[in-house]
């Protein structure tokens, strides 16, 4: 239980880094910029309590903001998926996830990978929507969460089968 | 009573979530109508502190590019200064109006609508709110928000972002601002029609502005177009700096400014 509190902990800091110092940085074609800081929700232990966890998605999102100057909408659309996520997972694994013996390593890489392109393009579509902030612009908001999205995805799954948890 | 508590008990996650939504709207919109928010910003000790230290590291990989850089603009300056005709002495005089504080880029943004730029010199520097920030080869934003030894300054590449700008060697001015399409290109609006306009003409700040000195380059004219009223011209303008690209910067001080703003204010009350 501790071990998990303390592995969250490092792992919230790492990524906020990661994020700010690397992936804010990388302006791929100019205006591409992978966000991974979102692998916190996917690792984030399931049965945890629910309030902890928005509270703490919304902490990730606000850190971000303040080491990037964007306002807090890193927060709003951290927040959104962090709430969401209950109703994701059991659209991706069934009635499955809700039994006790429930793991993420347990379940198809189809699955997975589904899990995090949902959390993406929930995440994507809030940022970039209150980012540009105007329904005019429709067309640039679709073109950013698609090609943004792309980049985390694929980041995020070099992320994830990188660190992955061994399968006992 | 008990029904509410039950409610509340029972949808704590949903209310929880609409709380901290509401929280970051509201810091969110309140700073799309007026400055940065004053809590959210890279100006801070921590965040400051964090890019400090990483842009230690990175500076060294373009030392090289970088010297080039400053000698080059070195060049140039000692050309202009021994090529001026009046000899200094006659110069001396009380009219120092600007003064320029040199600084480093240690957090540099071009991808977002609303891109801010952190830099190392801070209140201890006595920098302040809406000091201008130019590079050697032309103007980069407005200082924002300042902490001790950090502060953000807004970019040109912002959609907040609203400079006076002219058309060199004439007095014909308007408004420089951003559409966020690409980080190469600004607009200049509000130049009337009746101004004859060729493309490759340069564009410099105009003498408005209590924030940046005359004649700053800022970049070439790229294309034109009438905008929808047809009596005003809509100008893109390419920049001279490679915003992707920026390690030293100027701060400029205006000290006649609080005169100036002082003076407007006590203008536009009677």
């Amino acid at each position: 239980m501790n071990r998990g509190i303390f592995i969250n902990i490092i792992r919230f800091i790492l990524l906020v880094l990661v994020q700010v110092l690397v992936f804010n940085r990388l302006n791929f074609f100019g205006f591409i910029n992978p966000m991974v800081y979102i692998m916190f929700l996917y690792w984030y232990p399931i049965k945890e309590n629910r309030a902890v966890f928005i509270g703490l998605s919304f902490l990730l999102g606000l850190s971000v903001d303040f080491l990037s100057d964007t306002m807090a909408i890193h927060a709003a659309a951290t927040t959104t998926i962090a709430y969401l996520r209950p109703a994701i997972m059991r659209f991706v694994f069934g009635i499955n996830y809700e039994f006790q013996s429930f793991k993420l390593s347990n379940t198809t890489k189809a699955q997975q990978f589904t899990f995090l392109a949902l959390l993406i393009l929930v995440h994507h579509s809030v940022y970039f929507s209150m980012e540009i902030f105007s329904i005019a612009n429709l067309l640039l908001i679709v073109k950013k969460v698609l090609s943004n999205g792309l980049a985390s995805l694929i980041l995020c799954l070099l992320f994830s089968t990188l660190f992955s948890v061994k399968k006992e | 009573m008990q029904q509410i508590i039950n409610f509340i008990i029972r949808y704590k996650n949903l209310l929880l979530y609409i709380l901290l939504m509401i929280i970051s709207l509201a810091f969110t919109i309140q700073s799309h109508s007026y400055h940065q928010s004053r809590f959210f910003n890279s100006s801070s000790w921590v965040a400051g502190n964090i890019y400090g230290f990483s842009h230690s590291f990175n500076t060294y990989f373009d030392l090289d590019d970088e010297n080039e850089r400053l000698l080059k603009e070195n060049e140039r300056l000692r050309n202009k200064l021994f090529n001026t005709t009046t000899s200094p002495s006659v110069e001396v005089d009380s009219s120092v109006r600007y003064t320029v504080i040199s600084g480093q880029v240690i957090k540099n943004s071009y991808a977002d609508p609303r891109n801010y730029i952190t830099i190392n010199r801070g209140e201890n520097d006595s920098v302040s709110q809406d000091m201008g920030v130019i590079t050697d080869l032309g103007i980069l934003g407005i200082v924002e928000n300042t902490s001790n030894k950090f502060a953000t300054v807004q970019s040109i590449l912002n959609t907040k972002s609203n400079i006076n700008a002219k058309i060199k060697n004439t007095n014909h001015f308007g408004s420089l601002i951003w559409d966020t399409k690409t980080y190469n290109t600004v607009q200049l609006i509000d130049i009337p029609r009746l101004v004859p306009l060729n493309i490759g003409d340069t564009i410099v700040t105009g003498a408005m502005s209590s924030i940046f000195p005359e004649n700053i380059p800022i970049g070439t004219i790229k294309k034109f177009d009438l905008d929808i009223s047809k009596s005003f011209y809509r100008i893109d303008v390419n920049l001279f700096n490679d915003m992707t690209n920026i390690k030293n910067v100027y701060i400029i001080k205006n000290l006649d400014r609080k005169e100036i703003l002082d003076l407007e204010e006590a203008t536009s009350n009677e």
